[in-house]
């Protein structure tokens, strides 16, 4: 009776005021930074405030593919200049570092034993080597490349040299539309013959040439079209003016040194979980569909790629993440992405540290949550359904 | 709950609060200067790796004026964007690394320039071989710019007026400038005319480059500190005053100890020997003395550093005595 009396002995009072404790206990070290921090500008004479971003920048930034950007603009759009680099050397990253990732951890477990050593040399080499080197080394590589003047040519329209790869840059007429159009419907169309398709297989067994049909609706049909129309499309070549190359499309030696460095390091740690993946798919899985008859392409692609993937697909948006992370090593060789535009130069030119780097970790987090909330929709896609 | 609280305020001034930084550096020993990470004539290590250079020699007259010993000061090096936060924070005691003094930077960022010892301008470095004689005829070169530095803005608001584009490339540091200049990843590299000179005297063939005539901004350089630390302030102020004042009455390291026999009354109020002017700045009553005995005058500071016979090969300029046709200035010693 008398352990009823003291509170303490109560489990469930005991573990809610222990809660209750801890969380009262962080809040107050959240508020005591929060205000220390206030002080401390405060008595610094640190102005604070968000005014800051619809201040002109004053500085330029060159390298924004997809906004136009004077030095006129304001740090807000630096902002925005920031997050669609970040997001285009992480994207165009995250696909390269998947189709790497797969080949190495297949060739890997080939019976081939120089293949698989040299996958493994491959493996062991990048993800043992920091990234911040493997980036700076692709850059020194880059900028040994010719210089502009004596630019390497390869078939009078595509030149290479340190300053970047040139090449022309198609341009689209009106008459373009209805092209783009016509692909839209395609993808839409394939998408349903293929359902149609999968479900007339289940009731009668037979199949029907899926991908040729897609083939024939995404790609044949939109060239006829384009040459019916009489080719509303034509190109900007890059032309030697001055000191550069005008006109054309140009990729940066900034932009290419992250995209191989980023999906070169984060390749091999996929391939790693391709092929424990691959490895966790039992041996008899593998004895029976053959017993079946079945191709050997069909084995890998429809009996052990989809048990495999319930095991690979986790850790690949770990590895997503890590890589769109990694992406703000871009300062290093002057990449200009968040980190480097907003997180950088922005904060320095205005002095609002405390602002800038809250907004570009709110967008990190931000991005980061994405790609889970989407992987994570994917992965439950492919668990077993218990039925 | 208040109680708490309480102690948590108490908590929280004891780490915010500072006592003076005169204090805080007398109790360490030592004084924390923030430099560049290495522009030769400025502050890079030299050969025997003690730093040496203008700003070097700016951080140790106030370790003479403090400590009466050139030798007592840590190095602290910063980037161009490290710079300011590295102060904030308290990490480094001044700042004497090329910065230039706007007025977004000493009422915005909360510091305190204590006045100039050199005064320069942005220029532009190019290959002679690609034969362009001024700055208007850049249109469409790709510019090495070192980032967070007001030459950044410099440069947009230059290429803007003059109606012409370029291509910026951001860098870090001047080694990283040097090295994308060098490779030819840029055509251009601009900075302080003083750091393009730096720059230009390390490169293996300096003939090869050019710094063009056009010199596009004011960049007033000088030593800064926190603000609100007034007598913090009065003491790096007036260790560089005190350099240029020596230049003036013509006392260097060499004559100091006949100057103190001298019958010139702000002489003798210079080197401590009238009044008690070290006593108002809580120094030692010799610590101009000390300074112009172990670091010198402005004019030798400058001579072994920067001027005609060093590799950076730069005349006086605006940086002469007002008397010598400059604008070197520094209020009366009395």
């Amino acid at each position: 009776m008398r352990s009823n009396l003291n509170f303490f002995s109560d489990e469930r009072f005991r573990s809610i005021f222990f809660q209750t404790l801890v969380v009262g206990l962080f809040a107050l070290g959240i508020f005591f930074i929060v205000q220390t921090t206030a002080y401390n500008l405060e008595k610094r004479n640190i102005a604070t405030g968000w005014r800051f971003l619809s201040d002109p920048a004053g500085f330029d930034i060159s390298f924004s593919p997809f906004l136009e950007f004077k030095s006129t603009d304001t740090h807000l759009k630096v902002y925005f200049v920031g997050v669609l680099n970040t997001l285009l050397v992480s994207i165009t990253g995250c696909i390269a570092a998947t189709i790497l990732g797969f080949l190495v951890g297949i060739i890997r477990l080939s019976s081939n034993w120089l293949l698989s050593r040299i996958s493994y040399i491959y493996v062991e080499f990048t993800r043992n080597v920091p990234l911040l080197l493997q980036i700076i080394l692709w850059y020194s590589i880059l900028i040994q490349l010719p210089r502009v003047k004596q630019s390497l040519q390869i078939l009078d329209v595509f030149y290479i040299s340190n300053r970047g790869l040139y090449s022309p840059r198609p341009i689209f007429e009106s008459g373009f539309t209805y092209i783009f159009i016509a692909i839209i419907l395609a993808l839409i169309s394939s998408f349903f013959i293929r359902r149609w398709a999968k479900k007339r297989q289940d009731l009668t067994g037979d199949q029907y040439p899926v991908f040729y049909t897609s083939f024939g609706l995404i790609f044949i049909i939109p060239i006829i079209l384009f040459f019916i129309l009489g080719s509303p499309m034509s190109f900007e070549y890059p032309e030697m003016k001055g000191f550069n190359f005008k006109g054309g499309l140009v990729i940066r030696p900034e932009f290419i040194a992250m995209f191989l460095a980023l999906s070169i390091y984060t390749a091999a740690f996929i391939s790693e979980t391709v092929r424990a993946g691959i490895l966790s798919v039992t041996k008899g899985q593998r004895e029976a569909s053959a017993a079946l008859g079945l191709k050997q392409s069909w084995i890998m692609r429809l009996i052990i790629i989809p048990q495999a993937l319930r095991v690979i697909v986790p850790p690949l948006t770990s590895q997503y993440l890590n890589l769109t992370k990694n992406s703000s090593l871009g300062i290093a060789v002057g990449y200009a992405d968040l980190v480097h535009g907003f997180g950088g130069i922005s904060l320095n030119q205005t002095g609002q540290a405390i602002e800038c780097m809250v907004i570009v970790m709110a967008t990190y987090l931000t991005i980061s949550l994405t790609i889970s909330f989407f992987m994570n929709i994917y992965n439950r896609s492919i668990q077993f359904k218990e039925k | 709950m208040k109680k708490l609280l309480s102690i948590f305020a108490v908590v929280a001034f004891a780490f915010s609060a500072h006592a003076g930084t005169l204090d805080d550096v007398k109790n360490r020993g030592f004084l924390k200067c923030g430099v560049t990470t290495g522009l030769a004539g400025f502050a890079a290590p030299d050969d025997s790796g003690e730093w040496a250079g203008l700003d070097a020699d700016m951080c140790r007259a106030v370790a003479v004026a403090v400590f009466g010993d050139r030798s007592k000061v840590e190095f602290i090096t910063t980037t161009g964007k490290s710079r300011f936060p590295t102060l904030a924070s308290g990490e480094v005691d001044m700042l004497a690394r090329n910065t230039t003094w706007t007025i977004s930077r000493d009422v915005n960022l909360g510091f305190e320039f204590v006045g100039v010892n050199f005064y320069d301008g942005q220029g532009f470095m190019i290959p002679s071989a690609l034969g362009v004689s001024s700055a208007t005829e850049l249109d469409g070169a790709t510019v090495c710019i070192q980032t967070g530095t007001t030459t950044e803005l410099n440069l947009a608001d230059f290429f803007r007026l003059n109606g012409i584009s370029y291509e910026a490339l951001p860098i870090e540091t001047n080694d990283e400038g040097k090295e994308n200049l060098f490779a030819g990843r840029c055509d251009v590299y601009t900075t302080d005319a003083s750091g393009l000179s730096s720059t230009r005297a390390a490169a293996s063939n300096p003939d090869k480059w050019v710094v063009l005539p056009e010199i596009i901004s004011k960049e007033p350089l000088g030593p800064l500190v926190r603000h609100g630390d007034h007598q913090w302030g009065d003491v790096v102020r007036w260790s560089l005053n005190a350099m240029i004042i020596a230049e003036e009455l013509g006392v260097t390291s060499e004559n100091v100890d006949a100057q103190l026999g001298s019958n010139v009354p702000e002489v003798l109020r210079l080197l401590g020997v009238e009044g008690s002017y070290g006593e108002m700045l809580e120094l030692a009553p010799d610590w101009a003395y000390q300074i112009i005995k172990q670091i010198g005058n402005y004019s030798e500071s400058y001579e072994a550093n920067v001027g005609p016979d060093t590799p950076l090969e730069i005349a006086r300029g605006l940086n002469a005595l007002w008397t010598q046709g400059g604008i070197l200035y520094a209020p009366p010693f009395r």
